[in-house]
């Protein structure tokens, strides 16, 4: 289902990258997004999540780590002050992601509104599709290509979640073990083939490494602190190395 | 305060609201009013994108590391060696993508089934 349009029409309508975007999701990432979405209708089944809240999660969040931190604090009761100091600092890092593809999504004309309304369909997977795949698009059609496969991708992992819920009875423990582990090794594999420079690699690096030591020393700051200390040092590291003068070069 | 203080069908949702969509859209938003003002090509823009990445491969690790649900049961050596191998495979085969991600899975479920 990979076949290229060959007569590409030379006046494009937003209406047709909406489309070209819309087809990404029959991809890797995609499908690996879904298992993980097999997995959480599972987990919040489970958790004697109702059906219709765990759509709504999905739809209103759709951010996998900060659905799981919500229904971990459901589970236990927690009040509603603490369970948003939870999800919030679970979801911080969506804005430094939001930040660096605010410049590759817009156009001169692109409007604010458009941008807000789009970002909440920004999540890692997303995140990671868009970097792979965004330079390649013209840019006054890059929100509505990224609206094609994002809000699309949503779209159909909340239908995953209310499909897998009603007939989950029986996945086995290690197909849902399996099915978890494959967003890791997804997110390592394709964030490390885009990487556009040492930077990104060697932050890379420093991320996986301090991200578990921070978890031990301050579990609910961990992504934040590693992001921040690793990211800013990869960055200091990486203008120490790298040949000055060349701004921005490839 | 919490998901099951009130026995109205509207609480639950009201709860998600404020605790899941705003604490995580907020971010979002700030996100995009940030990005703005932002050139591709500035040493802000760098250094933001390696915080971003930073970030993320922190969130690889811990769901490596620290997992939650059934890979929990599994041995930590079985997930790292599996991660791992995985992605020398990935390196070795012209960074295809689908090559680490079999291979990481192959090594899993083939430590699951000897019982790590």
């Amino acid at each position: 289902m990979q076949s290229l349009p060959s007569g590409q029409p030379k006046d494009s309508t937003a209406f047709l990258w909406f489309a070209r975007g819309m087809r990404n999701i029959v991809s890797l990432p995609a499908l690996i997004l879904m298992s993980a979405f097999i997995g959480f209708a599972g987990f919040a089944k489970e958790s004697g999540i109702d059906l219709t809240h765990a759509v709504f999660m999905t739809a209103a969040i759709w951010a996998l780590p900060a659905q799981v931190v919500l229904i971990a604090a459901i589970q236990a009761g927690t009040a509603l002050v603490p369970t948003f100091i939870a999800v919030t600092l679970s979801s911080v890092r969506l804005m430094p992601m939001v930040t660096t593809l605010v410049p590759d999504l817009r156009a001169e004309k692109t409007r604010t509104l458009t941008l807000l309304f789009l970002s909440h369909f920004v999540a890692v997977t997303s995140w990671v599709m868009a970097n792979e795949r965004i330079g390649r698009v013209p840019r006054q059609h890059r929100t509505a290509f990224f609206a094609g496969f994002a809000v699309t991708l949503t779209t159909l992992n909340i239908i995953v979640v209310a499909v897998v819920y009603t007939f989950s009875a029986g996945i086995p423990a290690m197909v849902l073990g399996a099915l978890f582990f494959l967003t890791p090794i997804y997110f390592l594999t394709s964030l490390w083939a885009t990487a556009r420079d040492h930077v990104i690699k060697i932050a890379m690096v420093l991320g996986l490494a301090l991200g578990p030591v921070f978890y031990l020393v301050a579990p609910k700051f961990d992504l934040l602190l590693a992001g921040l200390v690793g990211g800013t040092l990869a960055f200091f590291i990486g203008r120490r190395f790298s040949a000055k003068g060349k701004g921005g070069g490839q | 305060m919490n998901y099951q203080a009130f026995d109205a069908w509207w609480w639950p949702f009201l709860f998600i609201l404020i605790a899941g969509w705003f604490a995580t859209d907020v971010w979002r938003y700030t996100g995009v009013l940030l990005g703005r003002r932002l050139s591709e090509t500035s040493q802000v823009f760098v250094l933001v994108r390696a915080v971003a990445t930073a970030l993320v491969a922190a969130v690889i690790a811990r769901l490596v590391v620290f997992p939650s649900g059934v890979l929990a049961e599994t041995a930590l050596a079985l997930r790292i060696g599996a991660a791992a191998i995985g992605f020398v495979a990935f390196l070795l085969g012209g960074q295809r993508i689908a090559i680490g991600v079999a291979t990481a899975l192959a090594v899993l479920l083939a430590g699951m089934m000897m019982g790590f």
